[in-house]
């Protein structure tokens, strides 16, 4: 189970993750998207999935990846992502609630390229009890 | 002008198990439930099934050739409703549909949905872009 106390608390990812060309170009070979001089509008996935990973799986947290089902997805992207940006991830926990023998964690994650806002995503993620 | 309520022409895509590979490795979700057929039957699914983020990502190809290009869209929501099946050796339809829902200025909310198989995956999705 989540620890209650994690909800409304922001982790913040330690590394610094730069996109390149070659990973924008892969995402949109799989959409046959031709034009690549932007990453797609859900590339951000591929920061935040893995960082909010490493950031939410502090055992403090009690999120329990291995049962975890990808409920629901949005993003805001204040600006697209291009080749050569670098982000710092941070992850918060922005509700939880438990139904039916579920739990239900918002988690809220961001992206800043020079302490600036680029995209902002938020994941419903289950945990099936 | 874009009237509210316009319906805009339906896509199909196709998903087979190499573009879930693909998918994989672009986005770094290597769960196994989309790759290893006997694994997803362990864990109580009927089949291997896409991510449900390559659906998503399909609706957002959709939208950005709509819209004239990915830096267009600002907004983009979806909930991931019914699996996406994806046997093997076969090549199974997401077929993507919109709706105008909103006009306000030069921002525009398109109502988005995706079936496979004739099947509802995709919904309460909607997309807010500048054109």
């Amino acid at each position: 189970m989540l620890n209650p106390d994690s909800v409304g608390r922001t982790f913040e990812g330690a590394e610094l993750v730069t996109v390149s060309q070659s990973e924008i170009d892969a995402f949109c070979a799989v959409l046959s998207e031709s034009n690549t001089t932007v990453a797609p509008p859900t590339f951000s996935i591929r920061i935040t999935l893995e960082q909010s990973h490493q950031i939410l799986s502090n055992p403090e947290i009690g999120l329990d990846w291995s049962r975890v089902v990808h409920g629901d997805q949005r993003f805001q992207i204040k600006r697209p992502i291009i080749a050569g940006d670098s982000f710092k991830c941070s992850s918060t926990i922005e509700s939880y609630k438990v139904s039916d023998g579920n739990e239900f964690v918002v988690v809220r994650s961001d992206l800043h390229s020079n302490n600036q806002l680029a995209v902002s995503t938020w994941s419903t993620l289950v945990v099936r009890g | 002008m874009i009237a509210v309520g316009t319906t805009l022409e339906e896509k199909v895509f196709f998903v087979d198990r190499a573009l879930l590979k693909a998918y994989a490795d672009a986005s770094g979700d290597q769960n196994p439930i989309h790759q290893n057929e006997e694994f997803a039957l362990s864990v109580g699914l009927p089949n291997v099934i896409a991510h449900g983020m390559l659906t998503m990502a399909l609706v957002g190809k959709y939208v950005s050739d709509w819209a004239g290009g990915a830096a267009a869209i600002k907004e983009f929501s979806a909930r991931f409703i019914k699996p996406v099946i994806v046997p093997a050796n076969q090549k199974v339809d997401i077929t993507v549909t919109g709706k105008i829902a909103q006009v306000s200025g030069d921002q525009i909310t398109i109502e988005l949905s995706a079936t496979s198989a004739g099947v509802t995956v995709l919904a309460m999705s909607e997309a807010v872009v500048i054109k």
